[in-house]
């Protein structure tokens, strides 16, 4: 006989689960007094939000599933963020909460949260455990929907009574019960041979490479396929490192902070071949006027994606990784040197745009600080953890990422906050890889309180804070779209230094260009975490720029001496 | 167009909850829903009927899948079924019109369940038309009160629906297309 607690346990070691990230709380108590006995390592968060991007950080560097728990009512709600953007971004993690006991649900006990409600919409599936021998069979469905097919966050409630109750505890017998659910759908034969038609035929096809393509590992499969069938690679956010930036066929990154020239390639083309995105506002711009003349192959594990936001001439629903399998031995080689040289007349006058090639003008760029942060750390197994806004934009536009698990960044939800917490998870989970977070100094102060986490468990974590001063990118629209009124976006912040120092992290401050390497250098030699406080150009915007619902090649261009117009189109 | 999905789910509490939300989280608006028992104890049916185009009765399908307790999708729109509503019509019947009442009744087939002083209560079952069209034709008379069931539908002929209540995958080996997907 065990108790629910301990099976608990011994099923996320079943699991293979060996880090998760936590906090403890009444209705979880049960749970935190059996892990004594277990090997797991508890992660002490600083909020239960931060112990959810852990568990999402965590996961996207490993491909493992996190998992990060916590107590009923206010320790559950706190979740919500978390579980949201695993959810928008696919990521697989499983959310452990206490319940109050099973006889005490509904009367609005204390710490009372009808958590499965809340998260119903959010969570791939969720489960309210009530009785201690549900706990295993649960565990185990739980682990299994989150991580296979198209993966996400699953939530598993449990009352305080099912945690602490005893009954047999047979692994091999809770064996998961799913006869609904399908996560291994294939396309249908004729499909590929459609599929195979649009290829051959096409003369300005062009690769949209998405997420899906990390999650089913299919980085070989997408290379070989382009290699071989000569077409160039777009990649959307969640993409990048999917694809080798380095590659002569990697055109870079797509949507509404796309580079011009990969953009007007979307538009002109005459064939997209989407494999695991999702056509997101974000890359597609209008709708209406997106890539007017291109047939469209979307490879897509997820069928409720298929027509959802493009209407598609061939779905092939199936794991991408094994849908390229079965196209490979068919593709045909195909000189497409026209189409190619095309995209580079296409790059026109962007380089002459770039803040790099501007003349200095003794200010710090944000460009600058990721560009000489990319050179110093590009031949490490370097992760580089992202929140969201102007320094996420320019960390993909200017840090080039060659592998994939190397870029993470909350791209569907936007989670200003992300950043530190999922660096903490990532770290975890790949202690040998070096961990930069790259984080503005809004989202930053939204959980930096997991600083405290970062230095209990000792973890060698570098933090680069872009500090312009302002919520950035709100402020970058307030400039472009309602006339510089400039309402609730200045910051009035902390000297981030001594904040660093009050935790006893290294921390410099640094406002020059010629001080970035020394900083970058020092960070990496120094043995712990170092934060570095970048104070950088206040006012500058991210560029090129699809206004929202514009259409795709209506870029807002950078403005600079050595071009007339600084308007596109 | 109008929709019917038969979708069979597992008799599960909460169930109806992530159907229903699921639809109004892709603000697909649901015209009539109902759920019942089925032949196995661990399934329940529901019949959904829903205003859509193609494409998104195709997502509607899809998305419908994608809840973990979703066991099988039918589109029915287009294929020979038997669909009925039930309602229970509460006329007000006085001494005069009562015999009124009671023929328009009998040429809809349908019955008299409940006869008080100053009302009679009529039973129908059909297509929502027949049951629109009775409605219609006794409004003169006074509707006190009105309640209606919703649609159930069944395919026609020999070909079932019924789902194997095995574990796994045993979904997959219906006579449907279900292991592959096409548009």
């Amino acid at each position: 006989m065990k108790t629910g607690a301990q099976i608990l346990w011994e099923c996320l070691e079943r699991e293979g689960v060996k880090h998760v990230f936590g906090y403890p709380g009444g209705a979880i108590l049960p749970a935190y007094d059996a892990l004594k006995h277990s090997k797991i390592h508890h992660v002490l968060v600083r909020h239960e939000q931060g112990a959810t991007h852990m568990a999402d950080g965590y996961a996207r560097v490993s491909g493992e599933v996190g998992v990060a728990v916590a107590t009923s009512g206010p320790g559950a709600t706190n979740m919500v963020t978390g579980i949201a953007t695993a959810m928008l971004d696919s990521s697989p993690i499983v959310c452990i909460t206490g319940q109050v006991g099973s006889r005490l649900i509904g009367s609005d006990a204390f710490q009372e949260t009808d958590i499965t409600g809340v998260t119903l919409p959010i969570t791939k599936h969720n489960y309210l455990v009530t009785h201690a021998s549900e706990v295993a069979r649960t565990v185990r469905e739980a682990f299994y929907v989150a991580r296979s097919g198209r993966p996400g966050p699953v939530l598993v409630d449990i009352t305080k009574d099912a945690q602490q109750t005893s009954c047999e505890f047979d692994w091999e017998a809770a064996k998961p019960q799913l006869p609904g659910y399908r996560p291994d759908l294939s396309p249908a034969p004729e499909e590929y041979a459609r599929a195979l038609e649009l290829i051959h035929k096409a003369k300005r096809p062009v690769i949209l490479a998405g997420h899906g393509i990390i999650i089913s590992g299919a980085m070989r499969e997408v290379r070989d396929f382009a290699e071989r069938a000569g077409i160039p690679v777009a990649l959307t956010l969640l993409g990048l490192g999917a694809f080798p930036a380095s590659h002569p066929l990697n055109l870079g990154m797509m949507g509404m902070h796309g580079e011009a020239w990969v953009n007007h390639t979307i538009q002109e083309a005459d064939l997209l071949l989407a494999f695991g995105m999702r056509f997101d506002d974000r890359v597609t711009g209008n709708l209406k006027t997106y890539a007017p003349n291109a047939r469209k192959i979307h490879v897509e594990i997820d069928p409720a994606e298929i027509n959802k936001n493009v209407k598609v001439d061939v779905p092939l629903v199936g794991d991408l990784r094994e849908v390229l399998h079965e196209l490979l031995p068919k593709i045909e080689s195909i000189d497409r040197s026209e189409w190619l040289d095309h995209i580079d007349q296409l790059k026109g006058d962007s380089a002459v745009r770039d803040i790099q090639n501007l003349p200095d003008s003794g200010h710090l760029y944000a460009a600058h600080v990721i560009n000489d942060l990319w050179h110093e750390t590009r031949e490490g197994n370097t992760v580089v953890v992202t929140d969201v806004g102007q320094h996420q934009m320019w960390e993909a536009q200017y840090y080039k990422h060659e592998h994939p698990r190397s870029l993470i960044t909350s791209g569907g939800l936007g989670t200003m906050g992300f950043a530190l917490p999922a660096a903490i998870g990532a770290k975890v989970a790949r202690p040998e890889s070096e961990v930069w977070v790259v984080v503005g100094d809004g989202g930053f102060q939204m959980t930096m309180a997991e600083l405290a986490t970062i230095v209990q468990e000792n973890l060698k974590i570098h933090i680069a804070i872009i500090n312009n001063g302002y919520l950035g990118m709100v402020r970058q629209w307030q400039e472009f779209f309602y006339e510089k009124n400039y309402q609730a976006t200045p910051l009035l912040n902390p000297d981030f230094q001594k904040l660093g120092e009050a935790y006893g992290i290294r921390s410099m401050t640094v406002s020059e260009r010629s001080q970035v390497v020394p900083a970058v250098r020092s960070a990496r030699q120094h043995d712990g975490p170092v934060l570095i406080n970048f104070r950088v150009e206040q006012e500058d915007s991210v560029y090129p720029m699809v206004a929202a619902g514009a259409s795709l090649h209506e870029m807002i261009r950078r403005p600079s001496p050595l071009v007339e117009t600084a308007e596109d189109e | 167009m109008l929709n019917t999905f038969v979708v069979y789910v597992e008799n599960k509490p909460g169930v109806l909850t992530r159907v229903a939300s699921l639809f109004r989280r892709r603000a697909f608006n649901i015209d009539s829903l109902t759920v019942g028992r089925t032949e196995k104890p661990e399934v329940s049916r529901m019949t959904i009927t829903v205003d859509a185009d193609y494409d998104q009765a195709r997502r509607i399908e899809a998305n419908l899948y994608k809840l973990v307790n979703v066991l099988l999708v039918e589109n029915i729109s287009n294929e020979p079924a038997i669909v009925r509503d039930l309602a229970m019509i509460k006329v007000g019947a006085t001494h005069e019109a009562r015999s009124h009442v009671l023929e328009l009744a009998s040429v809809f087939r349908a019955r008299v369940v409940d006869v008080a002083p100053d009302s009679l209560t009529i039973e129908i079952t059909g297509g929502e038309d027949k049951i629109d069209g009775l409605l219609e034709v006794l409004r003169p008379y006074g509707v006190l009160e009105m309640v209606r069931t919703g649609i159930v539908a069944m395919r026609r002929g020999g070909k079932s629906s019924a789902v194997v209540s095995e574990p796994a995958t045993t979904v997959r080996d219906l006579n449907h297309d279900d292991a592959s997907y096409s548009v």
